[in-house]
């Protein structure tokens, strides 16, 4: 019976063997052990350990296991560290649809388990192909601002991660020494993927793998220009911040969340009404944008990064240093951690704590200023944070409220 | 007391497999268990749903239907003596067909509200932008197969009567 799908006869296409499965195979192994590597780097990025209000993902339990203080240095190390997990990913997603086209008659063979180890290993197959594509849909469409799937975006790929790499890791054991035989021997092994009776072919294995590897380029040259300013990021035609900036001038860069989606109202940050609250060890202090703006003022040239994978290049800011407005509160020169509260009424982020490396930087900063205006509104005004190589969401905009102390 | 029956014929009926994925094997459970019970906790069912889901809509839906697709681009070359053309369809449609698939929800507009609130940025344009590069990519196509035509042409002996 060829018209069965479980018949090998079934399957027509001359491309399917080992050589293929195990080229596309072995470039999913190295791409998806990057993914897996800067996505665990970005989740050490929030510091989930420094306070709850920064784990989204409060129950991981051992697999926070590796976890580790987020450095300032290299200031750019959350944008690469991002950048290279979401232009990656979507960079993949050709070479993955083309690795499972590849091993589909698998999936229809007969008898479905040829003994216990065969049955788990296809039960197993379940989770790492339903991690594959869950991992890379939520992905997809969190970027995309298409937050439709069935949860916290940070819950489920942080923990829909750990399902698929352990399936992951059972089949790169499994298979990987294979894949690698494959290689070596450039002479073809027969197998249950080559068709039986094929087709005529209409492209070689070389053409098809050339075809995998022009869907991969296409969607990197229209994805990659989102981590770069000017003329770079028009190039990604279809990103969700490529094309163009959405302003011009000093404030003309890319914005993660606008004041209006975030519930500013310009009442509250008026400068008779908004009043920094910084609080420590000596007390409280309320400090108007005005007294803020005499106090000793710094620049750092740092970008903004998003989880997202986005990101700008080098903005000039100028404020009052982090711990500069710890010392203001009695801790001259042991900057701690601090808390910093937000006017945003809605957003995950609406708190968030840095560490206290993160406050000693000279480079972090409470920032009034950006490229030598006033911050607009989209940017935070009346100030903001900007820390080296923190995640974008740790940058907190609408700063009201700052709590320096041991959290 | 009495005896176990005897049962002589299951075991070589459902061979066990080997010891060493066994072992690999329930090793990978038990974290893939650690972790599922985390991504489980809030919304079970719609998150199995999405998981399972993912792997049925792919292997079930999208790969038959591009599949389908594919074999009557061929088949329809084919009854027409051009077979050899259907690379010049193929690449340029399974492009275009992939940017949509990652883009949807630009291009189709169907979070245009939220993006536009976000981030500040005009959600219009990614329809077109889209409809551009496809245009580009069959262009291009096209634009290959009539120098290959032309070529094959120049390099066919002049027909003798």
């Amino acid at each position: 019976m060829t018209r069965s799908p479980s018949s090998p006869g079934f399957w027509r296409s001359p491309l399917r063997g080992p050589w293929l499965t195990s080229v596309l195979g072995v470039v999913l192994l190295g791409g998806i052990t990057v993914l897996f590597v800067t996505g665990l780097v970005s989740y050490a990025a929030y510091n989930p350990n420094l306070a709850p209000v920064n784990d989204k993902t409060p129950d991981k339990g051992i697999l926070g296991f590796y976890l580790f203080p987020w450095p300032t240095d290299p200031h750019w190390l959350y944008r690469l560290n991002q950048g290279v997990h979401v232009t990656l990913g979507i960079t993949l997603i050709p070479v993955l649809l083309a690795k499972l086209w590849s091993v589909i008659p698998r999936l229809f063979a007969l008898p479905p388990a040829r003994s216990l180890a065969h049955a788990l290993e296809r039960i197993s197959l379940l989770l790492l192909v339903g991690g594959a594509l869950f991992e890379f849909v939520t992905g997809v469409l969190n970027i995309q601002l298409d937050y439709i799937f069935p949860g916290s975006f940070y819950t489920l790929h942080f923990y829909g991660a750990w399902v698929f790499f352990a399936a992951f890791i059972v089949h790169l054991v499994l298979k990987t020494p294979m894949a690698l035989r494959n290689l070596r021997h450039l002479r073809e092994e027969k197998d249950d993927l080559v068709s039986p009776r094929p087709d005529p072919p209409t492209v070689s294995r070389r053409g098809a793998l050339w075809f995998v590897g022009g869907g991969s380029l296409l969607l990197f040259v229209t994805t990659v220009g989102q981590s770069f300013d000017g003329l770079l990021r028009r190039t990604a035609l279809l990103a969700p911040h490529g094309g163009g900036d959405p302003g011009s001038g000093p404030n003309g860069f890319q914005i993660n969340k606008t004041a209006r989606y975030a519930g500013i109202d310009t009442a509250e940050t008026a400068e008779d009404a908004w009043r920094l609250v910084v609080t420590g060890r000596t007390g409280t202090v309320r400090l108007s944008r005005a007294e803020l703006a005499r106090l000793p003022l710094h620049s750092a040239a740092l970008p903004i990064a998003c989880v997202e994978g986005w990101s700008t290049s080098d903005q000039w800011w100028r404020g009052v240093r982090l711990r500069d407005l710890a010392a203001l509160v009695g801790y001259d020169d042991d900057p701690p951690d601090v808390l910093v509260e937000s006017l945003q009424r809605r957003g995950a982020f609406r708190r968030a704590a840095l560490r206290a490396n993160q406050v000693a930087d000279p480079r972090s900063l409470l920032a009034l200023y950006v490229n030598g205006e006033d911050l607009s509104p989209d940017h935070g005004f009346p100030a903001r944070i900007i820390v080296p190589a923190a995640p974008g969401v740790l940058n907190t905009k609408w700063v009201v409220r700052m709590t320096f102390g041991d959290l | 007391m009495r005896r176990p029956m005897p049962r002589p014929t299951l075991r070589s009926r459902i061979p066990v497999g080997s010891p060493f994925q066994l072992l690999l094997l329930a090793a990978s459970f038990a974290l893939a268990g650690y972790a599922g019970v985390r991504l489980l906790a809030d919304d079970w069912f719609g998150v199995a749903v999405w998981f399972v889901g993912a792997a049925l809509l792919h292997d079930l839906v999208l790969l038959p239907l591009y599949a389908l697709a594919d074999r009557s681009v061929v088949q329809g070359l084919g009854a027409t003596g051009r077979r050899d053309w259907a690379m010049y369809v193929r690449v340029p449609a399974a492009l275009s067909g992939l940017l949509l698939l990652v883009w949807f929800p630009l291009i189709s507009g169907m979070v245009d509200r939220r993006y536009r609130l976000g981030t500040g940025l005009s959600p219009e344009g990614f329809l077109a932008r889209w409809l551009l590069i496809t245009a580009v990519l069959f262009g291009a196509s096209a634009l290959l197969l009539a120098l290959r035509l032309r070529r094959a042409a120049k390099q066919r002996p002049p027909a003798v009567h």
